[in-house]
């Protein structure tokens, strides 16, 4: 299954990912290679059978009780953040 | 290169070494961070070298001792692989992207092992984001197989490999979603395992494929697994994946008899793309396995060979979701003056992943996309179905399961570059564990041209003390797990 | 060209809970910026969510009220798209299996009839942080105390054919969560929003017009507004020969229209697969019967009860029924007073009402509470005063916070019922309006309302009206 430069431009603005001119021809290659390559699933005979989301079949998910188990940790929590005013988070202009 | 002396061969022997005061913690920690420095040029097995911290850590696992505190780990040192979030100590994944990102958490598996009184002595280098079988891709440089530097230890654990191979730490932390435990541990000739899924608590991993993702061990052998697994294992409140079930004392049962287990050869594992040499090595170790009471005898797991096109769907689409959150708001690398909102997030992640990730996200963006869902992602999801499927039947006719764990030994750095598929044919025997949410082991074998070759068992679901009865009973045989390459004896 | 408006509402509520849905961080509102963002709610590498049992359990409760079929098997799936409020790059909600599916909803409109509202689907989400823009030139700063609140948005079907109907049916929503203690419904605040989906087509016409999405409206008044001036912009804009376009647009309140949301123009592909860190919620009868036995009397049931047992008008009783408040307010008034439980419903639904209003109160921090409104009620029942007279009482009342006696006394408003005395009053009007009289007598019987004011003039306003009606009538007859 061959991808083109269009599917390539597409899926990286999906994903937010900026590529440079040079790197779009090497992605469209190698993704071309990798959907050529699972393709092979096509001929599993799949018929009937459930799509598997989680490896152990048969768990549920536990529920927690409803308690405030934290405190305010905020200092600490945006010593990694690369800008910050006023305890919020700084991004460009959000536009609505 | 000659470095200071290895305390000793194993952790076995420094519990059994400490508690008989023949050394310190502090005396052993300080031997390890020498040979951690001197042997860091060469194979650039560690990212963060956290020496001040661990000697101090050491002191207080003294003290411990010295007050009748403490268990048989206190004052053990390892080191663990930069996936786990380590507090106050910078947590990179191998990226770019989180060069400067110093965990304000524990991660639940290094907390554990702190409890049981380890020392930390740092974080080991890795493949980005764990994705990668050769250790090529991390942004902090390749590391090199001790047993030739010009070859890679395999990955995405090398930096855990490696360390362990050349004895500069007595063990590590490790995970494996497609087999990067068991495969790097193979390549440097080290033991490796990957418990089953749900074991180990994946709060504080960081994560790349959520539904394959598990945290390990290398070490130099099962006897030592089986001492550090316990600590590691168990129930996390914090994990919703996380499975209530009781961690057994793995070291109880490592030398019992292996009369009456069967072991199913998996047929589809001895094909022709395993190097004939490796395979002979199996077959040898084979015939260790059967002297000491074990029956063989030959499995089909028909639908195996399709575990790698299911991987290379399944892996990329949980992904390409989990790495969404590395957008230069919150932490981890901004890129400089964003134009706007899109520039922020597209700059920021184009600078910050390395090719391999992006290669990844945008497969698993493309998958999971309109009008491909059904015919990628749900495929695959229905084919690992067949594939647990095929394990749960050769589950019923054997106890264990046995293959190789890599096709070849260690390839030469940079030569699998070039087609992103050579590069993931090499978990072919390791990828199919993980999709059925199965425990793997890797344990050395012998040699082919001088380079180790890795013996790998699989288990049903929480079998993990079988695996490493079985495991630590050949390696009463056998002494492949404890060489070491000459230039780290 | 005769139109047909075709309407569906999304409505967020954001479920009561102490802590958020996935994580230990507390959901009180107002807190400092990011005070209330824990790792897990800030998307922090390697950490992982863990399920809420009480918003489940709301969510079952909700789907329960509107008879739907709660799901034994749910699943939990993200939706994956960038934007800064959304920490993870993904929300975790529901997909392709919801916690409650297929209900409805009964409104009352207008013209008094009932209309079954079809409910599709109701499902379990996280709440995402907010931007605020002041104060940063050029750039947005994120808060993310809210990223993480639980909450349930329910999904209409579209069988709304006005904007009184849709608000009529979100009026009914909002009633029912806080009915159900799941939601506090506070609009200020966030707690409920809504969002419209309209479309216009030709009447008679089966086909769905194209709809467009109005976003986050937070008062019933929006609601109706952005509503109806949506229907006109999509028809005008079809009869002069435009094309309505599938787009989401903001509500302005200032200027009294939509427009169109310019950054969520480019169409999201949202790649929902279900989330590998959340395991199937699986629910077993035991556990759904255990919140069905739990659940409180549900306002139709209650209007229901009402009108069987007080006697009153659906209209009445859907009023008083409004909240669970104000009919336990209602409930104990007539309990107290021993009956007339139409004279206490026109006492709570017109001046009671009217005070709190007045003040902006909710009926629990009313300043008569209903030992207080069932005194003076009592005292109309037992003609002590009159129902008039009450009404200077119950604003003494409000002010004072005196009881009803307390203030007949003070102010001596005790009603006069001596015929007598009554008799007496009526001959001194009489007496000294001898020109009216005559007229009256000669054929004005209009004057008899002037009679009437007159003597309550004289009396104070206390002469008891139906006495006094009587007693001049025979009087004046001479």
């Amino acid at each position: 299954m061959s991808l083109n430069r269009a599917d390539i431009e597409n899926i990286a603005r999906l994903a937010r990912l900026e590529l440079t001119e040079a790197e779009i021809p090497v992605y469209v290659d190698s993704l071309s290679r990798i959907f050529a390559f699972v393709g092979e699933l096509d001929r599993a005979p799949t018929t009937g059978i459930a799509p598997m989301a989680h490896p152990l079949p048969g768990l549920a998910q536990r529920l927690r009780p409803d308690e405030v188990a934290e405190t305010d940790h905020r200092e600490l929590y945006q010593r990694n953040a690369p800008r910050v005013e006023a305890g919020l988070y700084v991004v460009p202009k959000v536009i609505e | 290169m000659s470095l200071p002396a290895a305390p000793a061969a194993t952790v076995a022997e420094l519990v059994r070494g400490l508690a008989a005061k023949r050394y310190s913690s502090v005396e052993l920690t300080r031997a390890y961070l020498d040979r951690v420095a001197a042997a860091q040029p060469e194979l650039n097995a560690f990212i963060t070298v956290t020496g001040e911290a661990a000697l101090a850590a050491a002191a207080r696992a003294d003290e411990a001792r010295a007050a009748g505190r403490g268990g048989p780990l206190t004052g053990v040192p390892l080191a663990h692989k930069d996936i786990f979030c380590t507090e106050g100590v910078l947590t990179t994944c191998g990226s770019k992207m989180l060069a400067n990102f110093v965990s304000p958490y524990d991660a639940t598996v290094v907390a554990g092992l702190r409890q049981a009184g380890t020392v930390m002595l740092g974080k080991l280098n890795m493949d980005e984001f764990a994705m990668g079988s050769s250790n090529e891709t991390s942004y902090f440089g390749p590391v090199r197989n001790p047993w030739d530097t010009a070859r890679v230890p395999g990955g995405s654990s090398g930096g855990s490999a490696a360390a362990v191979a050349a004895r500069i730490a007595p063990a590590a932390t490790a995970t494996d979603t497609g087999g990067s435990i068991r495969q790097p541990a193979a390549l440097c000739g080290v033991t490796g395992i990957k418990p089953t899924y749900g074991r180990v608590s994946r709060y504080g991993m960081i994560a790349f494929a959520s539904s394959l993702d598990q945290g390990g061990l290398i070490t130099v052998s099962a006897e030592d697994a089986a001492l550090l697994l316990g600590p590691m294992s168990g129930f996390d409140p914090r994990d919703s994946t996380s499975v209530d079930s009781p961690v057994p004392d793995y070291t109880a049962t490592l030398a019992d008899s292996l009369d009456g287990l069967t072991i199913g050869l998996v047929k589809e594992f001895f094909d022709d793309g395993l190097d004939v040499e490796c395979g002979a090595r199996i077959r040898e170790a084979i015939a260790v396995l059967e002297k000491q009471g074990a029956r063989v005898r030959e499995v089909s797991c028909p639908n195996l060979p399709l575990s790698v096109p299911t991987y290379y769907v399944v892996a990329p689409a949980e992904c390409s979701s989990n790495l969404a959150r590395f957008d230069g708001v919150r932490f981890g690398h901004r890129c400089e003056s964003p134009k706007n909102l899109t520039d922020l997030y597209s700059r920021s992640r184009g600078e910050g992943f390395g090719a391999e990730v992006k290669r990844r996200i945008m497969t698993g963006t493309y998958v999971l996309s309109a009008g491909y869902y059904d015919a990628y992602y749900l495929k695959a999801q229905r084919v690992r179905q067949l594939i647990s499927a095929d394990f749960a039947r050769a589950f019923g006719e054997c106890d264990l399961l046995l293959g190789p764990t890599s096709p070849t030994p260690a390839f030469r750095i940079g030569d699998k570059c070039d087609d992103p598929i050579t590069m993931y044919l090499n978990d072919i025997y390791t990828i199919g564990a993980n999709l059925a949410g199965l425990p793997g082991m890797s344990l050395p074998c012998g040699f082919v041209g001088g380079l180790p070759v890795g013996l790998q068992l699989i288990g049903p679901h929480f079998s993990e003390a079988r695996m490493l009865n079985a495991a630590h009973r050949y390696q009463m045989e056998t002494d492949w797990h404890l060489r070491v390459p000459a230039a780290f004896a | 060209m005769e139109w047909e408006t075709v309407i569906g509402l999304e409505i967020h509520a954001q479920l009561a809970t102490r802590s958020k849905i996935f994580s230990g961080s507390a959901t009180a509102y107002g807190a400092e910026p990011n005070t209330q963002a824990n790792l897990v709610d800030l998307g922090y590498p390697g950490v992982l969510p863990v399920l809420n049992g009480e918003a489940v359990r709301m969510a079952v409760r909700f789907g329960l009220a509107i008879g739907a079929r709660i799901a034994p098997h749910s699943v939990f799936a993200r939706k994956n798209y960038f934007y800064p409020d959304l920490p993870k790059g993904y929300q975790i909600s529901q997909y392709e299996l919801p916690i409650v599916a297929e209900g409805t909803l009964d409104i009352l409109l207008d013209d008094g009839s009932r209309k079954r509202v079809g409910i599709t689907r109701a499902h379990l989400e996280e709440d995402a942080g907010k931007s605020m823009h002041e104060g940063l030139p050029g750039a947005s700063g994120i808060d993310l105390n809210r990223a993480g609140t639980p909450l349930i948005e329910i999904v209409s079907e579209p069988d709304l054919r006005s904007a009184k109907e849709a608000v009529a049916y979100m009026k009914k929503i909002h009633t029912l969560v806080r009915y159900l203690d799941i939601c506090d419904g506070n609009m200020q605040e966030g707690s409920f929003r809504c969002d419209a989906n309209v479309s216009v087509r030709p009447k008679g016409q089966e086909k769905f017009g194209t709809r467009a999405e109005i976003k986050n409206l937070n008062s019933f008044r929006f609601v109706e507004k952005a509503i109806n001036y949506e229907i006109e912009r999509q028809i005008e804009l079809i009869e002069s020969g435009g094309k309505v376009v599938q787009e989401t647009r903001l509500y302005d309140p200032d200027k009294g229209e939509t427009r169109s949301m310019r950054s969520k123009e480019e169409a999201n592909d949202y790649r929902y697969f279900p989330d590998p860190d959340l395991l199937p919620v699986v629910l077993d009868a035991a556990f759904i019967e255990g919140i069905r036995a739990s659940l409180p009397e549900l306002p139709d049931e209650k209007a229901a009860r009402f009108v069987r047992e007080h006697g009153l008008s659906e209209y009445d009783a859907g009023v008083l029924t409004a909240s669970r408040e104000l009919a336990a307010y209602y409930e104990a008034v007539v309990r107290e007073v021993g009956g007339e439980a139409k004279l206490c419903a026109n006492w709570v639904m017109g001046d009671l009402a009217a005070f709190l209003n007045k003040d902006g109160l909710e009926i629990t921090a009313s300043r008569v509470d209903a030992a207080g409104l069932a005194g003076l009620v009592g005292r109309i029942a037992d003609a002590t005063i009159s129902g008039k007279i009450a009404k200077d009482v119950f604003e003494a009342m409000w002010a004072s916070g005196q009881s009803a006696d307390a203030i007949i006394e003070q102010k001596g408003l005790r009603q006069i019922t001596d015929t007598g005395a009554i008799e007496k009053a009526i001959e001194e009007v009489m007496a000294r309006n001898p020109g009216q009289l005559a007229d009256y007598r000669s054929g004005k019987d209009k004057l008899f309302g002037f009679f009437v004011g007159q003597v309550m003039k004289a009396t104070g306003g206390k002469a008891n009206p139906a006495q006094l009606n009587e007693l001049l009538k025979k009087k004046l007859a001479g």
